[in-house]
């Protein structure tokens, strides 16, 4: 009992201080890339303090930090106290905890503990090991984000930061749908909604899921991008129409708590790609092979290897979320809605159905095919591949996102006629 | 105006063509752009340790001069053309009668407020004997208000500093 409870606080620990640390430096890696696609150089000043080394700058989320602790926490009279105390802290909290679900590894081997302490089991790499709904939790717990966006816009009492929560509001729970639609479909196909699992099963059969769904791999990477509200989804807080959205009114240590916690959505949101589509901690021909019925295959240098390639892969995607900043312009919102709505919510509707049908029929359509034992798992490939083409060939044609919602107007013939036709 | 107004052009956007509303070609025209300025070249000048380059410091607008003539004495003559011309009204001439007997006036005060100024360049093209010039000293920096009022001493030093570098328009002294 005392050991599993120290092994757990331990993890926690762990956890929080990479996430905090992580944050931090995440923050100074974007505004690397930022300045280096804009052909400036970014922040590489701040080094070791009262000396003239520099570290290229590593020093600056640390004098970010101090900077925000040590402003002035300013508080208007008009906002509603508790609310606007408890919106931060809601959506910090939120972010947070989410990772008590999500795998950073998959195993270390049991004598990473004393001898003593008689564990035979190796230990999972994962803050809350045994949750069987992990994927549900992970949801349902980031669903609790928009209760800090909603409630801070409400509390703040400003029309900048009521509008940016109401945006935000109807942005998250419109890309809920397609979220767990995308999800639906890899839990579907694998049969649980344990992460790790998830992750298992990709890696004993080598084929990630991204080949496997890869329609369900562009709905949920859209969606992520959305829950997460990055550009080019950051509608929320739109700096040229909303100043700051919904933290408009909010400084200092709450302000940071919104910041990290923002961050803290991009990286959950990573994992959850990595986990679900990417293939997690596996890589062909480096950490191939699953945990093993005892977790006796994993010996140290396995263990630390799949550490290394989930969390290398979790940056890849990180990137990309950066870059993707800079890649492209924001929607309009009536775009965001379409989009959410018209397109992602049909096409993760068609993937479910695919992955529905290949796991039902699938032995039987691959024997009629002719596909040699084994190759299963190709024919998923190959009817998920097709079912994209077809999707994004129909989304091209039919264009169901686009919609003109100015107002009509009136041929010009026939306003010259002098009567009062005003568009309607 | 109303809606129906014959002179309101309504316009249309541009529709999205296959390629557009395809979404793939746009996005991977976003992805090349920003990876290609990823890795291009930086453009960052590191201040202060390497200076910026400045094309041509003979008409770069920054601090202002007063220069001299052959004899070392102040060339302006009170003209109050500079201080008329000024659109930000920061230079403040107090004149006094010349004692050097080629010309009637001379500057006993001569001040530019530097907080005030907008270096348009306007004072050095009203001045009807190039008294007045902007120099391309770009960094001007002080710990007070007081200190950025610049008298005629400082402005006279400036020359001194910049003369050798930036020689005069008109030629000569």
């Amino acid at each position: 009992m005392l050991p599993s409870i120290l092994e757990a606080l331990a993890k926690i620990a762990l956890l929080i201080g990479a996430l905090m640390t992580a944050a931090a430096y995440l923050v100074l890696v974007e505004r690397w890339i930022a300045a280096w696609i804009q052909d400036r150089l970014g922040p590489n000043r701040v080094g070791i303090p009262l000396t003239k080394i520099r570290l290229f700058g590593l020093g600056q989320p640390i004098a970010d930090g101090v900077k925000f602790l040590c402003k002035e926490e300013f508080t208007p009279r008009h906002v509603d106290k508790f609310l606007y105390f408890l919106a931060p802290v809601t959506m910090f909290a939120a972010a947070i905890v989410v990772f008590a679900a999500i795998p950073f590894g998959s195993v270390l081997p049991p004598d990473a503990l004393p001898a003593s302490w008689g564990l035979k089991q190796p230990i999972p790499l994962l803050a809350a090991p045994a949750l069987d709904v992990g994927a549900i939790y992970v949801f349902a717990v980031g669903g609790i984000a928009v209760y800090g966006v909603v409630l801070g816009g409400w509390a703040s009492n400003s029309k900048y930061s009521f509008f940016g929560g109401l945006r935000s509001g109807a942005q998250l729970i419109s890309y809920e749908l397609p979220l767990s639609l995308g999800i639906l479909g890899v839990v579907l196909a694998s049969g649980s909604l344990r992460l790790d699992v998830i992750i298992a099963q990709q890696a004993g059969s080598g084929l990630w899921n991204l080949f496997l769904q890869p329609l369900g791999f562009v709905v949920f990477c859209v969606a992520g991008f959305a829950e997460a509200a990055r550009l080019p989804f950051d509608l929320p807080e739109a700096e040229q129409e909303l100043v700051g959205g919904y933290h408009t009114e909010y400084s200092g240590i709450k302000l940071m708590m919104y910041l990290v916690a923002d961050f803290l959505h991009m990286i959950s949101a990573a994992f959850l790609i990595v986990i679900l589509f990417l293939g997690g901690w596996h890589l062909w021909g480096l950490t191939d092979g699953t945990n093993g019925p005892a977790g006796d295959l994993v010996t140290w240098p396995v263990a630390v290897l799949r550490v290394i390639v989930l969390l290398g892969k979790v940056m890849v995607v990180i990137l990309f979320f950066m870059l993707a900043r800079w890649s492209w312009p924001r929607f309009r919102f009536d775009q965001l809605m379409s989009l959410g709505w018209k397109l992602m919510i049909p096409l993760g509707i068609v993937n479910l159905v695919t992955v529905a049908v290949w796991a039902e029929y699938g032995d039987r359509i691959a024997s009629w095919l002719g596909l040699p034992t084994g190759w299963q798992g190709a024919g998923m490939a190959a009817v998920g591949g097709i079912a994209l083409l077809i999707c994004w060939l129909v989304a091209t044609l039919a264009d169901p996102a686009a919609a003109d919602n100015r107002p009509r107007r009136q041929p010009r013939h026939s306003m010259l006629d002098g009567e009062e036709s005003y568009p309607s | 105006m109303k809606p129906n107004d014959q002179n309101i052009e309504w316009m249309s956007p541009p529709r999205l063509g296959l390629a557009g509303k395809s979404y793939l070609l746009l996005f991977l025209q976003g992805l090349t752009t920003t990876l290609r300025h990823l890795l291009s070249p930086k453009k960052t000048v590191q201040s202060p340790e390497v200076r910026h380059e400045i094309p041509d410091p003979l008409i770069y607008r920054g601090v202002h001069r007063l220069n001299r003539d052959e004899q070392g004495r102040v060339k302006c003559v009170a003209c109050f053309l500079c201080a008329t011309a000024c659109p930000a009204h920061c230079i403040d001439i107090i004149a006094a009668e010349s004692p050097w007997p080629d010309r009637e006036k001379y500057p006993q005060s001569f001040t530019i407020d530097e907080l005030r100024c907008i270096f348009c360049g306007m004072c050095e093209e009203a001045c009807p004997v190039d008294a007045i010039e902007l120099t391309s000293l770009y960094d001007l920096s002080g710990k007070s208000r007081e200190e950025m009022i610049f008298d005629k001493q400082k402005l006279l030093s400036v020359y001194d500093h910049t003369k050798d570098a930036e020689p005069m328009r008109s030629g000569g002294g």
